[in-house]
């Protein structure tokens, strides 16, 4: 080793954050400073959009807000819900978006076609709306077999079938070889809100129960070993599914439902990440109370990654008046998709903006907004 | 899980825990550090640190082969990435480990190939399945690792795979602990000793530090109640006057270790004179690299790499915090301009790392945790 | 990195020695036992790190550990709870 170097933009980096600080004394001095930190404006350092920028945690979250919402600035887009209520005609809309890119294209329990019908559907019910009709825009890559795209089509008209909405228009381009992967899918959908409660985090009280509809983590999982990369094998399948008749069922039974959330990238603990920061409250999780397959838990044991965090395509967070918990999963549970909810945390006002979990073995630590990616491509 | 489930019993751990706060005596302090960056995640993740009593201090040790990768030998990696044919595979934890000019994942948005790997066997496949690329595994890790890297190496020589290659950077745990013992700024008890490493180096190695040093140490499962239970064992030696290697791992680690892995190291690999640690500067015979016989796996010796040392940025603390001088909270930068997402040092990236492990998991006030442990 | 499982060996492979299939929690998937001594059977558990068995797992001990673990525990739990509850003034 001959030369030195310094890394310039550690240096830089140091500088920015307003240079280093003066010694600490007590934790909580600290901890103090690093909220003030993570209340700054975002910012993007990178130069290039990196597989983090897409995980749907910390990277995702930053990116959206420095670029999007500071170019796109207004009022219905910031709230950065699952999607957009608009005021039309006397009446309200929602209205949601999303792409796919997942890789397989199919994979057990599903395919591409079902997750860009059900990811719109889900995006809307989680709205409180009725889904009604969908758009889907389709990137080919040349030589993307026909057979594929009738198979994906044809999962898309089935899964649109199975949730009562219709893709009523669409768009197709095609690119050179090599210029995208196989087939990449938009969706765009809107519903009609036919119910008065606005479903919304500020909505969110101390003593809440936070709910999940069902396991988690199945997505993920089952897209991961589905690549083959990891030489996994395991039962498993896509939990990918129509959500708006659960919640429809929810919605019915339970005035108290504060806000819902679909738990896709990023899985519950981004969700629940969002929630807190959002309503500017605490939620405590209760390990044990999380349900998770067991296959699920023994596949992120042997990677190292934490099932909180990954995705899911049909299960959905709920946070409810913590009274009406009960009648909750009653209605839950009276549901085939809802049939394993569970109530796994509570809201409160103590270290807000701050997702805690009891642990099972009866401690206590942080669930954080996920950093870097550990899954890419997922849905 | 079997094996897995039995030692995370939160009833056992409050009564193991009343047991320990029995065996301390009022008013005496105890620091105890745990060498393995599995050990700091584990006491995090499950909130080991609630059941202990308040004057019963743990302090992280270095024993984290991610953190401890100095940028120059990063941007060396990179480098090799670069090369057009390249294909560079890596365990996730490198993926955001920070060089000179940026990461792994930094490189790989700019356009070099590399994949993350779960095993080196994995790298194998992509080297077999590619003939006509060159396909380097980037190798990390203590001596648990290492014996994975010599089999693969090994298979690679069988199946006269010429594209395939390892780019050496394990480091011995003997060292890292040797650097700690040395170091004038602290006070230790003893150690919450490593537990992987140990089935294949087994416990012998850890004499001199009782022997020598006068500290306990005991060979530790990654369980939450192996690492209750080992402080239970530490505090036992300690009030009987003792200092001695104990195993607590006993249903994995074996004392005498494991013979073909040291084999399997030995035949591939010898003893670097030197190698730099991040934070803990250049220690001599403390990291290996692959025998003269092995060259057409070395990558190293096939590729040209700048060799530039990066000096640690001014305001990194990541030695002492290594060394467990300073608590993570305690670092100038920390959470500031060094978050998870923004690592200015290793501490902050490796999910093993004592920062990344305190601002994931620990980063939160006390006071409601210790309602938990009464109630 | 330190990362290590317990997993059980489900199937040895039969054109290669030296791989095993193992078993964790449902998910499967290949690995080494290059660096275990002595025959390795259906059965067997063992310590999994990023591909390879480093170790076996030692059932007697396991279940030793559990019950020194279990004796400093719940029975201790119990006798303080009584001691608690005991009064006798």
């Amino acid at each position: 080793m001959t030369t030195e170097r310094t890394a310039g933009w550690a240096e830089r980096a140091v500088r920015e954050a307003g240079g280093p600080a003066g010694t600490a004394t007590r934790e909580e001095e600290v901890l103090l400073r690093i909220e003030r930190a993570r209340g700054r404006r975002a910012r993007v350092r990178e130069e290039r959009i990196t597989l983090a920028h897409g995980a749907g945690g910390s990277a995702s979250h930053t990116l959206v807000e420095a670029v999007f919402v500071d170019a796109f600035r207004n009022p219905i887009l910031e709230p950065l819900g699952d999607g957009a209520v608009l005021e039309v005609g006397g009446g309200r809309l929602a209205f949601s978006t999303d792409s796919f890119v997942v890789f397989p294209l199919f994979f057990p329990g599903g395919d591409i076609g079902d997750l860009a019908v059900n990811g719109t559907v889900n995006d809307l019910a989680v709205c409180g709306a009725r889904p009604l009709y969908l758009s889907a825009g389709f990137i080919l890559e040349e030589g993307f077999p026909v057979a594929d795209l009738r198979r994906i089509a044809g999962s898309m008209a089935a899964a649109a079938a199975r949730a009562g909405v219709h893709v009523v228009t669409g768009d197709t381009k095609v690119v050179e070889r090599g210029k995208a992967d196989g087939c990449y899918v938009t969706t765009a959908g809107v519903g009609v809100l036919e119910r008065e409660t606005e479903l919304t985090p500020s909505a969110i009280r101390p003593g809440d129960a936070v709910i999940v509809s069902g396991p988690i983590g199945e997505h993920g999982v089952t897209i991961m070993i589905s690549r083959g990369e990891l030489d996994i094998e395991a039962d498993l399948a896509s939990d990918t599914a129509p959500l708006n008749g659960v919640v429809a069922a929810l919605l019915d039974a339970v005035p108290g439902v504060r806000v819902l959330r679909d738990a896709t990238r990023g899985g519950v603990a981004t969700v629940l990440n969002e929630l807190a920061r959002a309503a500017r409250l605490g939620i405590v999780l209760e390990e044990s109370a999380v349900p998770v397959r067991s296959v699920v838990n023994g596949a992120c044991e042997l990677l190292g990654i934490d099932p909180l965090y990954v995705a899911c395509e049909g299960r959905f967070v709920a946070v409810v008046d913590g009274e009406q918990a009960g009648r909750a999963l009653e209605a839950l549970r009276g549901h085939p998709l809802g049939a394993e909810a569970a109530v796994v945390g509570r809201v409160r006002a103590e270290a807000p903006g701050l997702v805690l979990l009891d642990t099972a073995f009866g401690g206590t630590r942080i669930v954080d907004m996920l950093v870097g990616d550990p899954l890419p491509r997922i849905c | 899980m079997r094996f897995v489930d039995e030692y995370r019993d939160a009833r056992t751990a409050r009564a193991l825990a009343a047991r320990i706060a029995e065996l301390c005596e009022p008013g005496r302090r105890y620091t105890f550090m745990e060498v393995c960056g599995g050990h700091t995640h584990t006491i995090y993740k499950h909130g080991v640190e609630d059941h202990l009593p308040p004057n019963v201090n743990l302090v992280h040790g270095p024993g984290c082969p991610v953190c401890v990768i100095p940028m120059g030998r990063v941007d060396d990696a990179i480098a090799i990435a670069r090369e057009p044919d390249v294909i560079m595979t890596s365990f996730g934890d490198m993926m955001r480990v920070p060089g000179g000019e940026g990461s792994f994942l930094d490189a790989k948005a700019a356009g070099a190939d590399i994949r993350m790997v779960y095993s080196p066997l994995d790298a194998l496949r992509i080297a077999r399945q590619n003939p006509g690329r060159r396909v380097v595994f980037m190798a990390i890790g203590f001596e648990t690792t290492a014996p994975s890297t010599a089999m693969t190496v090994l298979r690679a020589a069988a199946e006269g795979l010429a594209n395939f290659s390892v780019f050496c950077n394990h480091v011995m745990i003997i060292p890292a602990i040797k650097a700690i013992l040395d170091s004038p700024d602290l006070r230790l008890d003893g150690f919450i000793g490593p537990g992987h490493v140990s089935t294949v180096i087994g416990c012998r190695p850890y004499a001199f530090i009782a022997e020598e040093h006068g500290k306990p140490l005991v060979c530790c499962g990654f369980e939450p109640l192996d690492v209750l239970q080992s402080i239970h064992m530490l505090l036992r030696q300690l009030a009987e006057g003792r200092a001695e290697v104990e195993n607590q791992y006993t249903r994995v680690v074996p004392w005498e270790g494991n013979g073909r892995a040291l084999e399997a190291i030995g035949k591939v690999m010898e003893l670097r004179p030197y190698f730099e640690w991040r934070g803990l500067g250049f220690i001599s015979h403390s990291a290996l690299r692959l025998r003269d016989a092995y060259a057409a796996h070395d990558a190293e010796r096939i590729f040209q790499v700048p060799g530039v040392r990066v000096a640690d940025p001014k305001a990194c603390q990541c030695g002492e915090v290594l060394k467990g001088v300073l608590k993570p909270w305690e670092c100038k930068v920390f959470g500031t301009a060094c978050t998870p997402e923004t690592p200015i040092g290793t501490c902050m990236v490796s999910s093993e790392g004592a920062c990344a492990a305190y601002y994931n998991f620990g980063r939160f006030t006390r006071s409601r945790a210790k309602e938990a442990t009464t109630a | 990195m330190c990362l290590g499982i317990p997993g059980e060996i489900v199937e040895l492979l039969p054109d290669r020695a030296d791989l095993a299939t193992v078993e964790v929690a449902g998910v499967r998937r290949a690995i080494s036992v290059g660096l275990l001594d002595g025959p390795v059977r259906p059965g067997d558990w063992v310590l999994v790190h990023v591909g390879f068995a480093m170790s076996r797992i030692d059932e007697s001990e396991a279940a030793a550990t559990l019950a020194l673990l279990n004796g400093l525990g719940p029975a201790y739990a119990d006798e303080l709870q009584a001691l608690a509850e005991s009064d006798i003034t």
